[in-house]
């Protein structure tokens, strides 16, 4: 079973030389830790950076510089600012290449939930709804399972959608699967977990062919 | 040169009244306009509604106008950093809007733009497409959303001139671009306010014909909401 920072390792695996990428809070924001430094890439904040790099040194943070999480960060050589709208053009308009993103729940059919859950304090959707309903390559990065140890991988999703028909790719801490003909197909179990494990974790649909391979960090 | 300066951000907020729509730049509390904000808690207007990505923090930004229960509805993306914005939102006295991110964006640049509507598929086949027109293209689908209509706009910027011209630092330049020109009366805040001609006009990010008036702020805080740093190795 993988901890969260594997889950990162595992997903920057995806990350190729010359994407451009945005990464969401929590797990995704783990995956730039993990890049290769042989490769070349650039990551998007929604709120106008491309180019960011890592939080700032003590004493030297900028009020004026920050990520869409509101932390403190820099600029990395190459790096440029731009308004909301036209950082959204980059979103809708399919440049950047990559958005990882965390979830509450996964449908069989790429449907996504991850704004909103109903009788609790809502905080709003932010920038997810724009980057799931445009981007072509949306990796989502989750736990199998809740808290209470239900699967975050169904049929259709209980809660209130952000996107419908848009996630391609799931790394979990127990797999990495895809979404296919309306079904969640292993491709990777995690080290030392069983393909059994991952059937009963997963109340959607779910195709295994042949052996399932043990993912490589 | 159309010298667009006025002397105090209380010239600049001149003609703001109960009921109104405001748009107010900023992303969390990076390039939010503090002295107008300051000045419309001290004017006391009621019952406005703003346009915001978010609603500032319990003491600061737009949580100052909530103190003081000046805001009647919110129109953001992400809210909830604050207390008191929950209480009031819970209890009913605060209407709360929630839009995607790009979406609200896009409705300032179309309403700076002079574009009533546009199609986005942020949304679609979700509870913000609910009631609005779908329409496909190229095989995907889109919800029509409108440009806002608002009556004064506060954005913040670096540097300005008399003229209007306005400079963005860092990602405090955000959603203020967008806003400025988007409402009726533009209000800018600046933090170096220059004579015209200081400025290279090939660096000016927003042209003086989408400002109405131009004041220096008085004093900045620049709060930070999340310091987050590394350790020098």
């Amino acid at each position: 079973m993988l901890d969260k920072n594997q889950i990162a390792q595992r997903i920057a695996k995806e990350v190729k030389d010359g994407y451009y990428v945005n990464l969401g809070i929590g797990i995704p924001t783990l995956v730039a830790n993990f890049v290769r430094d042989d490769i070349e890439v650039e990551f998007q904040s929604e709120n106008g950076i491309l180019g960011m790099g890592p939080f700032p040194y003590e004493d030297e943070e900028d009020p004026d510089l920050i990520n869409a999480g509101k932390q403190t960060i820099t600029a990395l050589p190459g790096a440029s600012f731009f308004d909301s709208a036209m950082s959204f053009s980059m979103i809708r308009g399919q440049h950047v290449d990559l958005t990882i993103l965390g979830a509450m729940e996964v449908a069989q059919n790429g449907d996504i939930a991850n704004w909103k859950i109903p009788g609790k304090m809502v905080k709003g959707m932010g920038g997810a709804m724009d980057l799931v309903a445009s981007a072509d390559n949306i990796i989502v990065a989750m736990m199998h399972t809740n808290r209470a140890g239900a699967s975050k991988l169904l049929r259709k999703c209980s809660l209130p959608l952000t996107g419908v028909d848009c996630v391609k790719k799931i790394v979990t801490n127990l797999a990495v699967l895809k979404i296919e003909n309306n079904k969640f197909v292993l491709l990777e179990r995690a080290p030392g977990v069983s393909v059994e494990e991952i059937k009963t974790a997963t109340e959607g649909e779910l195709v295994i062919e042949g052996d399932i391979p043990e993912m490589k960090l | 040169m159309i010298n667009k300066t006025v002397a105090s951000v209380q010239e600049a907020c001149e003609g703001v009244k109960d009921g109104m729509t405001f748009m107010l730049g900023g992303f969390g509390l990076s390039g939010i306009p503090e002295n107008s904000i300051a000045e419309l808690v001290r004017r006391g207007v009621k019952n406005v509604t703003c346009i915001s990505n978010n609603a500032g923090v319990d003491d600061f930004g737009l949580g100052l106008l909530l103190q003081q229960r000046q805001i009647k509805k919110m129109i953001s993306s992400y809210v909830g950093e604050n207390a008191e914005f929950e209480r009031q939102m819970l209890s009913g006295e605060l209407e709360v809007e929630l839009i995607p991110q790009g979406t609200l964006a896009q409705r300032c640049q179309a309403a700076q733009s002079g574009i009533p509507a546009f199609y986005t598929p942020a949304g679609f086949g979700t509870e913000v497409g609910e009631g609005k027109e779908v329409r496909e293209f190229n095989g995907k689908m889109h919800l029509m959303e409108r440009a806002f209509n608002a009556d004064f706009g506060f954005v913040k910027a670096w540097k300005g001139d008399e003229a209007g011209n306005l400079i963005f630092k860092g990602t405090a330049r955000n959603f203020n671009p967008n806003m400025a020109g988007a409402a009726t009366i533009t209000v800018a805040e600046v933090e170096e306010l220059l004579p015209a001609g200081s400025l290279d006009p090939n660096q000016i990010h927003i042209p003086g014909i989408f400002v109405q008036r131009i004041f220096k702020g008085a004093h900045y805080e620049k709060r930070i909401e999340q310091r987050t740093v590394r350790k020098k190795e």
